[in-house]
């Protein structure tokens, strides 16, 4: 309990936003949701018990993420690109701005379009790179069915990237 | 999509670094001599790439110092909060950090093991892997009595052809199936309903691990029958009565001889 507060989580700050981002779509909410779920952890702080604080956090922010959406976002279809998303992301990348956004785009609304619990499985993999005991636990459900899941998500992406064997 | 239908969750096991030495030799030892389940991992492999870099973003500048002065703030008015007895915070973590019934925690914990530790009782395994169906709302992934459905849906995902006989006339009517993971394999789990209560329906090829012939055994509560039909093994795992268990086996026989 030493540590400071900001020293353990401000590192973080990218893998949450991210998270809320790919949730949420929009970047206020992000930025409201990623702010809300900081002081809940730091409210929280002395049930941290000095575990894994990534998957501590992105817990908070993945839950505050799909309560958001689930109240604000009720039956709205999926927006157009969002600039200020692709510019996010283009942050990271080469020059080939306009190719890499729009594979960038595509990506993220096809895992927006998986049906829930695929979605959610793909994400508590690959955003808080949970492992499959850990995603069973999340989920509560046997790790097989992670498994399965996690497989199908990946299927159904790539043929939606046209990537099929 | 060639790759071994049997071997695809292995190699998204492999791909995230889930199998276990033993399971990993053998995974890789495989992909040395089939080319398709080598191409599906490497395709696995760039579609995960491909998925990282499009979810990974950098948080705007401006968020990083509007939640450094919201921290700030909440400390001041905090000033030295009373540190109370660890009890109402744990709860108040809680529900976030797990979503679902400490029951199904515990539950999703034992199974997880499986993973890593293959050589687990099989007739634990399946008690295990039953109970979980009933707390995990995920009893069924194809949730009808129609065995028209049911049978074409299993097509696709097993590399064998489970049995699948609606039973309602003999007082087991089919709910459903699901893929499960047993012995390190994928398995098909047929449901049946016997009044008030669920049948799970363990079938897979009878192989080097069969333990031969027809047995019944008790545990923790609930009854397990297994017997073979044709090349498969097949077990029943349930809360109701073991001759209630021996009605179904006979139901299905007669079912599949006719």
């Amino acid at each position: 309990m030493g540590q400071h507060f900001e020293d353990i989580f401000l590192p973080l700050l990218d893998a949450a936003y991210s998270l809320a981002r790919l949730i949420a779509r929009d970047a206020a909410a992000a930025d409201d949701i990623v702010q809300e779920s900081y002081l809940r952890a730091f409210r929280s702080f002395d049930s941290y018990r000095g575990g894994d604080a990534r998957s501590w956090l992105l817990a908070i922010v993945r839950n505050c993420s799909y309560d958001w959406s689930k109240s604000r976002r009720r039956g709205a279809e999926d927006p157009q690109a969002d600039p200020e998303e692709l510019a996010d992301a283009g942050q990271h990348g080469p020059e080939d701005s306009a190719v890499r956004s729009s594979e960038i785009e595509q990506v993220r609304r096809l895992i927006r379009r998986l049906p829930e619990p695929f979605q959610q499985t793909l994400i508590l993999r690959e955003l808080e790179e949970l492992s499959y005991r850990e995603i069973a636990q999340v989920m509560g459900a046997p790790v097989g069915t992670v498994m399965s899941r996690l497989a199908r998500a990946r299927q159904m992406l790539a043929e939606g990237l046209g990537v099929v064997q | 999509m060639s790759a071994c239908a049997d071997k695809v969750l292995l190699l998204h096991g492999l791909l995230d670094g889930e199998l276990d030495a033993a399971h990993s030799l053998a995974c890789e030892a495989h992909l040395r001599e089939c080319a398709e389940c080598a191409s599906e991992l490497e395709r696995m492999r760039t579609l995960r790439e491909r998925v990282r870099s499009a979810t990974r973003l950098q948080a705007p500048e401006h968020l990083r110092r509007r939640i450094t002065t919201a921290l700030s703030e909440a400390r001041s008015k905090s000033e030295a909060p009373p540190r109370k007895a660890g009890r109402e915070r744990i709860w108040r973590f809680a529900p976030w950090a797990f979503g679902g019934s400490m029951a199904a925690v515990a539950a999703a914990f034992a199974f997880a093991l499986l993973v890593r530790l293959p050589e687990r009782n099989l007739a634990g395994e399946l008690v295990a892997s039953h109970v979980r169906s009933l707390l995990a709302t995920h009893l069924t992934d194809v949730a009808t009595s129609d065995r028209h459905v049911v049978k074409p849906w299993f097509a696709g995902k097993l590399d064998f052809s489970p049995p699948v006989i609606d039973l309602a006339e003999q007082g087991f009517p089919l709910r459903g199936g699901r893929l499960d993971y047993v012995r390190g394999r994928v398995v098909a789990a047929l449901i049946y309903r016997h009044h008030q209560h669920t049948i799970n329906l363990f079938v897979w090829p009878a192989g080097a691990d069969d333990t031969g012939g027809t047995g019944a055994a008790h545990r923790d509560g609930y009854n397990l029958l297994h017997w073979r039909q044709g090349s498969l093994q097949l077990w029943a795992v349930s809360d109701v009565e073991a001759g209630e268990l021996q009605q179904l086996r006979a139901a299905l026989e007669s079912g599949a001889g006719g």
